[in-house]
């Protein structure tokens, strides 16, 4: 009962995040807004028991992508305000899209479902052996790195690669930075 | 707006205080991965978070010479070669990639001491990106200020 109170609770204040976050019109505050998002979507999975993603959520989503998104609209120029525009195809998409999205919750298995297929296929073997032959007892972390090793060291690049291309893409003029400093100096003189 | 933040004696008094006790709180979840939540991922994140907040209370100039862009560079490439290297190294004593089991002569133990390193060559790769990513953001259009 307490279970579906906090979790009714949290997503009604989910909900309540989500007009704000459509409403604001300045960009620091959708950026809050979006941390406050990821905070109360990690509070969500505290409550479903998935600590580990609640972690990682509460960590990347609210606390780095925050910051950088912070910084990112630092530099943008002030918004200029929205002039009203034809709301009617957009509201259609969502509704279809909201449609398609119903129908789909419908068939999935219930929440916690012990016969739902993501319970039965490699997750009790995993549960099983993985604590008897690692002696470590997050399974979370014999799967990611274990079990999963391939699928980590993919993401690892991927967050390798994902910082070359910020690097490559913004950083190209801060190596020049003191060059054309000196240069600009020397053209006012 | 900068010189503003830094000139804040309250700033820059807590963000001190904090600097330590963060970077402590990543190596614990870092290397108590294995035990509770977290792993390199979470670590990497946290331990960035506390050279970004030096950099945002500091200035960035202050923030680059606590971490020089090369060797923040050169320490991105090592956490990827690390894990990578890890599997390496067990192809080498016989055991396929990334087959943790070959490593000491007690598979188990084996299997732990993978683990550790392949979350510390994540935790690296993924904190040293993240100061990565905030200076390019930061340094970015200096030049037109």
């Amino acid at each position: 009962m307490n279970f579906l109170l906090i979790n009714f609770f949290l997503i009604s204040l989910l909900l309540v995040t989500t007009f704000f976050i459509f409403k604001t019109t300045s960009l620091i505050s959708v950026v809050a807004l979006t941390g406050a998002f990821t905070l109360l979507c990690s509070a969500i999975y505290v409550n479903l028991d998935a600590v580990d993603v609640a972690f990682t959520e509460a960590a990347v989503g609210s606390g780095i992508s925050t910051i950088l998104m912070v910084m990112a609209a630092a530099k943008l120029p002030e918004g200029k305000k929205n002039k009203l525009i034809n709301l009617f195809p957009s509201i259609i998409l969502a509704v279809a899209i909201s449609l398609i999205l119903i129908i789909i919750i419908a068939n999935l298995p219930l929440l916690g479902d012990p016969n739902a297929p993501i319970h039965l296929h490699v997750v009790p073997e995993y549960l099983k052996e993985s604590k008897d032959f690692f002696h470590i007892p997050n399974v979370v972390t014999n799967i990611l790195a274990s079990y999963r090793g391939f699928d980590t060291l993919g993401e690892t690049i991927v967050i390798f690669t994902a910082g070359l291309g910020v690097i490559a893409l913004l950083t190209s003029n801060t190596l020049n930075r003191k060059t054309n400093f000196k240069k600009n100096k020397k053209n006012e003189r | 707006m900068r010189d503003k933040i830094s000139s804040s004696p309250v700033l820059s008094v807590v963000s001190k205080i904090l600097f330590a006790p963060i970077i402590i709180f990543g190596l614990y979840v870092q290397f108590h991965g294995d035990y509770g939540p977290g792993g390199g991922f979470q670590a990497g994140v946290i331990v960035a978070a506390a050279f970004i907040l030096y950099s945002m209370i500091f200035g960035l100039s202050k923030g680059e010479t606590l971490v020089p862009i090369m060797i923040n560079r050169y320490l991105m490439c090592l956490g990827v070669l690390l894990y990578a290297g890890v599997g390496i190294v067990s192809i080498f004593l016989d055991g396929m990639y990334l087959d943790y089991n070959v490593l000491s002569s007690d598979p188990s133990t084996g299997q732990h001491i993978g683990i550790i390193l392949v979350e510390l060559g994540v935790g690296i790769t993924v904190a040293t990106v993240m100061i990565a990513l905030y200076h390019s953001f930061a340094s970015f259009g200096e030049i037109n200020e």
